[in-house]
């Protein structure tokens, strides 16, 4: 059991990178999931035939190959000195944006047309409607689905300790090649760290939860 | 079915506020709209009946476009209804709605509801929007649900709300769709009652309705609608006493006689 205490160091690296990884690509995938998802309800045809090949291209896409398209392939378009772990927070999050983008599009189809109606009808733009009406209402359907896609992320991000990031699977890599350690013990301890990241996530949106339903 | 001749008994046409001209719109094959010309004069207050499904609902919709058309032409104050944009959420602004299952924001508050439009769209002080809004929750007697959700009022205080809502924004005209027939029996008077006093008060109003004893009160004209035409328009007296067409006198009968 002795594996945590005499690498400690490297056991909270690898968590912090998980940590900060799973924050920033969950941070980014919201945001461009939400605005990929005004884009299919807009009424500009070309923001909707987008935000349809977004989500298309990128849900059907296996998550290693999205990492490989973003290492190995910006590079070859000219977009040289990202670091690794930037190129893995635009894939995961990129990759993740696309299931954000369509649980909040269900959020948006349950609340009653008449809400967007009503705000129409008193004068308010198309961006107006979505943000003051509709968005703070889709929320409370997005919520729990959103929750479950972000634990999904912090799980996906194992996956970037294959391109050279510094994260709890990037851990197992470097021990597995000191002998002396019981494997088991330490595919334990990787596992408990997992687990806390992802109660963490589930606790932070049942609170999310309660809160909106009190809102009303 | 015999078609009668529209005639003009109400105010004419000296200061057109809302002008349809040759308006068609089909649902599928349902042809909802069929040439239809109404032409609504400044504080005239215009009552359309007739049979569900007759396309009352629908031409009430067209005039602020939450309905598009087909062909013909609609203008409010001289203005031609521009395409969906900035231009028309501006044209929006000046022609309240009312509609039949309330539509009050659901995550705003009575208060909210009625100063949200003030300042997002009319670009008012939040202070001065919140004071408007206090007067008219008064005049329409819902001052004392200022700080409640709509879910916590009844239906009629709710419809009451939602035409404060629309009057806050000043409107030249005011589109009631079918505003008491989500209601129960006891909260419809107190809806009409603040229609009545809105009429009176000299605004333009089209009103959609199954309530014949508010078209005779308080209507200008009437206008009877059946299968997507415009069939009859008089005054409520001409109307309601000497019918002219036959769907219209069909019509009568069946609604009157209980």
């Amino acid at each position: 059991m002795d594996v945590l205490s005499d690498n400690f160091a490297m056991f909270r690296e690898g968590f912090i990178g998980t940590v900060e990884l799973t924050a920033l690509s969950a941070l980014l995938a919201l945001v461009l999931g939400t605005a990929v998802a005004a884009f299919r309800v807009s009424p500009v045809p070309a923001l909707r035939i987008f935000g349809t090949a977004w989500v298309t291209l990128l849900r059907n896409t296996p998550l290693v190959l999205l990492f490989l398209a973003v290492t190995l392939g910006l590079p070859a378009l000219g977009l040289k000195g990202w670091d690794s772990f930037w190129l893995a927070v635009m894939a995961l999050g990129c990759y993740t944006s696309a299931f954000v983008c369509e649980a909040v599009r269900s959020g948006i189809n349950a609340v009653p047309v008449g809400q967007a109606e009503a705000a129409r009808s008193i004068g308010m733009t198309f961006g107006q409607t979505l943000t003051q009406i509709v968005l703070p209402q889709a929320t409370r359907t997005a919520i729990p689905p959103i929750g479950s896609l972000m634990i999904a992320l912090a799980k996906n991000t194992a996956i970037a300790s294959g391109f050279n990031v510094t994260e709890l699977g990037s851990v197992q890599k470097s021990l597995n090649a000191d002998a002396g350690y019981n494997i088991y013990v330490i595919f334990l301890w990787i596992a408990v760290c997992y687990i806390i990241i992802t109660f963490a996530i589930s606790g932070l949106f049942r609170l999310l939860e309660n809160r909106l339903a009190v809102a009303r | 079915m015999s078609e009668v001749s529209v005639t003009k008994d109400a105010a004419p046409a000296a200061d057109a506020l809302v002008v349809l001209k040759k308006v068609n719109k089909h649902f599928g094959a349902l042809h909802v709209l069929q040439d239809i010309d109404l032409t609504i004069a400044r504080g005239e207050v215009v009552v359309v009946i007739g049979p569900s499904g007759s396309g009352k609902s629908t031409l009430c919709r067209t005039i602020n476009r939450l309905e598009t058309t087909e062909s013909g032409s609609i203008s409010i104050d001289g203005r031609p209804l521009p395409q969906e944009g900035r231009e028309l959420a501006r044209l929006r602004a000046d022609v309240g709605m009312v509609f039949q299952s309330f539509n009050l924001f659901a995550h705003k508050t009575v208060l909210e509801n009625v100063t949200l439009g003030q300042v997002k769209v009319r670009r008012k002080d939040r202070k001065e929007a919140e004071a408007t809004a206090r007067t008219l929750l008064d005049r329409v007697g819902v001052g004392a649900q200022a700080d409640k959700y709509p879910a916590q009022l009844s239906g009629g205080q709710q419809q009451r709300v939602a035409i404060a809502r629309a009057l806050a924004m000043d409107p030249k005209v005011m589109l009631f769709d079918e505003p008491t027939s989500a209601l129960d029996p006891e909260m419809i008077n107190e809806v009409l009652e603040v229609m009545q006093q809105l009429a009176r008060d000299g605004m333009t109003m089209v009103v959609v309705t199954h309530e014949m004893g508010f078209a005779r009160s308080a209507a200008n004209r009437v206008v009877f609608m059946a299968d997507g035409r415009i069939v009859e328009e008089a005054r409520p007296d001409q109307f309601f006493n000497n019918p002219r067409s036959d769907r219209a006198k069909d019509f009568l009968s069946k609604i009157l006689h209980h």
